[in-house]
């Protein structure tokens, strides 16, 4: 794998994105949604509660899982275009025709789903985190935020996800010809990391770092099948004479 | 003109699970040479293509590109380095404007930022595209969509190009257009693979064709093809045929002759020393001779003939 080969791929596929509102529209909205919408929610919290000093840290923990979960969401959009987008405009032939290997424009495909994921969530979260403490810390008498929750989250959790959602994409990309299907089917990561979330927010799990480093380990194999799925299906002979 | 074979293929088959898509393919083709290719929907005519240019493995046979074997990762990737490749779909990135398509390429096959600068300004000029280069392709005509995708598969230069159906779906304008471009980059000495359905097409441009139906059915040049199969004929037009002339020519030795109204059809094995003696029998019978033509079938003819008769 040739990093300058993978990394042409990529700039061509931020180029390509610039050009397509939607996707840019898609990651600003996502983060500008959660990092803003989750500390007016601890606002209003902060404000109704009669007990603010137990709701408070587990509805702002839980919020932490928004992030963990858009990292999931966000490289489904863009990978959908970044692959099928090729399929689509019949691109994959010529491209395959150039010297590069399968890995390079996988890779390279890859870091354009995941850079702009990784990016605007971390972007996000600092907004986030600010909000937050501002509006809890009166209440709480101390500033939540950094931890080692957010922290094991937005180390591990958002690039393991995120790797996950690239490379089940690439699966999907395989079986499917058009962006919008796609999508939907890209989207199906979410529903065990929603289950998360819903069994957080109800105090079924508790996110300590111990519990969040047991996800990470459970999402790392995953993630070590997911992308051996996807390198495998990921040939150019496979693509030409295989996918749909 | 004697050259070095650009692609030598033996025996080259692809087969997707028990359907043979290409068998036993034997031919070369040489440097500097255009070969066509021609064959029905479905004679494998794209496979040999891509597995020309190493987009798909072979399952049988042995072939080389510009003497490296279609198989294996490093040698794959020096062939890919050699060639260019104008698909059958121009499958280009409609968002990304004509400049920025062939940038990257130029970028993927290793062009400095010069020769990309120099390159696409050269191909863009060359094919009347220069003023729209900042426009996204996806805002230009078929036509102008495929004089980029010719640009992007010759922006590095390639001593070999694969060309699949490059006129297909084309006015007759842009066609020429193409056409011409590909004879000027005949004369620049590149080797021409060309896969196409149009049988003039291939006629004007091809020093070789190959006839295809997964099979090679037969491969020459357009002329010899046709002569091969319909051998040589002369057309003789007269004022009237009669049998006194039918009977003369006969005595000249036994031939293949067709009278269709006052049109004589006379095989000929060698035109230039038989033509004379036919006139001269002909006007010793009496015969008033109008026109003396060589009859040449149309390539569409042979080509049918063959599939037909073959499958």
């Amino acid at each position: 794998m040739r990093l300058a080969k993978a990394w042409t791929v990529t700039a061509k596929d931020f180029k390509t994105f610039t050009k397509r509102r939607t996707i840019v529209y898609y990651l600003i909205w996502f983060e500008l949604i959660v990092s803003i919408a989750m500390p007016l929610i601890v606002r209003f919290a902060e404000r109704r509660s009669k007990d603010p000093a137990v709701v408070l840290p587990r509805v702002i923990s839980a919020f932490s899982l928004w992030f963990f979960i858009g990292a999931a969401v966000l490289p489904v959009s863009i990978a959908s275009y970044s692959l099928v987008g090729e399929k689509v405009q019949k691109s994959l032939e010529p491209l395959l025709a150039a010297p590069v290997s399968d890995d390079d424009i996988l890779v390279g495909k890859g870091l354009a789903a995941l850079l702009p994921t990784l990016v605007a969530t971390y972007c996000g979260t600092v907004v986030l985190m600010i909000l937050i403490d501002l509006f809890s810390v009166g209440r709480l008498g101390y500033r939540n935020y950094p931890n080692w929750t957010i922290g094991v989250i937005l180390l591990l959790l958002v690039p393991l996800a995120a790797l996950f959602s690239v490379g089940f994409n690439v699966l999907i990309s395989a079986r499917t010809n058009d962006v919008r299907s796609a999508q939907q089917l890209g989207s199906l990561p979410i529903i065990p990391l929603a289950g998360l979330y819903v069994l957080t927010e109800i105090g079924v799990i508790t996110l300590s770092v111990t519990n969040l480093l047991v996800v990470a380990a459970v999402l790392a194999a995953a993630d070590v099948v997911t992308i051996a799925a996807a390198l495998r299906a990921f040939r150019r002979d496979a693509i030409l004479t295989s996918w749909r | 003109m004697e050259h070095s074979p650009m692609i030598i293929a033996q025996g080259l088959t692809r087969a997707f699970n028990s359907m043979i898509a290409v068998d036993h393919l034997t031919f070369s083709v040489a440097e500097g040479e255009i070969f066509g290719l021609l064959g029905p929907n479905g004679a494998g005519k794209t496979t040999t293509i891509r597995m020309l240019c190493c987009l798909i493995s072979k399952t049988g046979g042995e072939a080389t590109v510009a003497g490296f074997p279609i198989a294996g990762d490093a040698h794959t990737l020096a062939i890919r380095q050699l060639i260019g490749l104008v698909s059958d779909n121009v499958g280009l990135y409609e968002e990304l404007s004509a400049y920025d398509n062939l940038d990257f390429f130029g970028k993927l096959y290793d062009c400095t930022a010069k020769q990309r600068r120099e390159g696409i300004e050269r191909f863009l000029k060359m094919l009347d595209l220069w003023d729209k280069r900042d426009v996204p392709v996806g805002d230009f005509s078929k036509g102008m969509k495929q004089k980029v995708a010719i640009a992007r598969a010759l922006i590095h230069d390639p001593r070999l190009l694969f060309m699949d159906e490059p006129t297909a779906n084309l006015d007759p304008e842009s066609a020429k257009v193409v056409r011409d471009f590909i004879l000027e980059l005949k004369r620049q000495g590149k080797t021409i693979f060309l896969n196409t359905h149009n049988l003039d097409e291939a006629r004007r441009l091809c020093d070789r064709i190959g006839i295809m139906k997964t099979r090679l059915l037969a491969i020459n040049t357009p002329e010899q093809l046709t002569a091969a199969v319909w051998g040589r004929r002369t057309l003789i037009e007269l004022d009237t045929v009669t049998d006194g002339i039918r009977e003369s020519l006969e005595a000249l030795g036994p031939r293949h002759l067709e009278v269709d109204g006052n049109r004589l059809q006379v095989e000929v094995t060698d035109p230039l020393k038989e033509n004379p003696d036919l006139v001269q029998a002909i006007i010793a019978a009496g015969g008033r001779v109008q026109y003396v033509e060589k009859l040449e079938p149309a390539l569409e003819e042979t080509y049918l003939r063959i599939v037909r008769e073959q499958a």
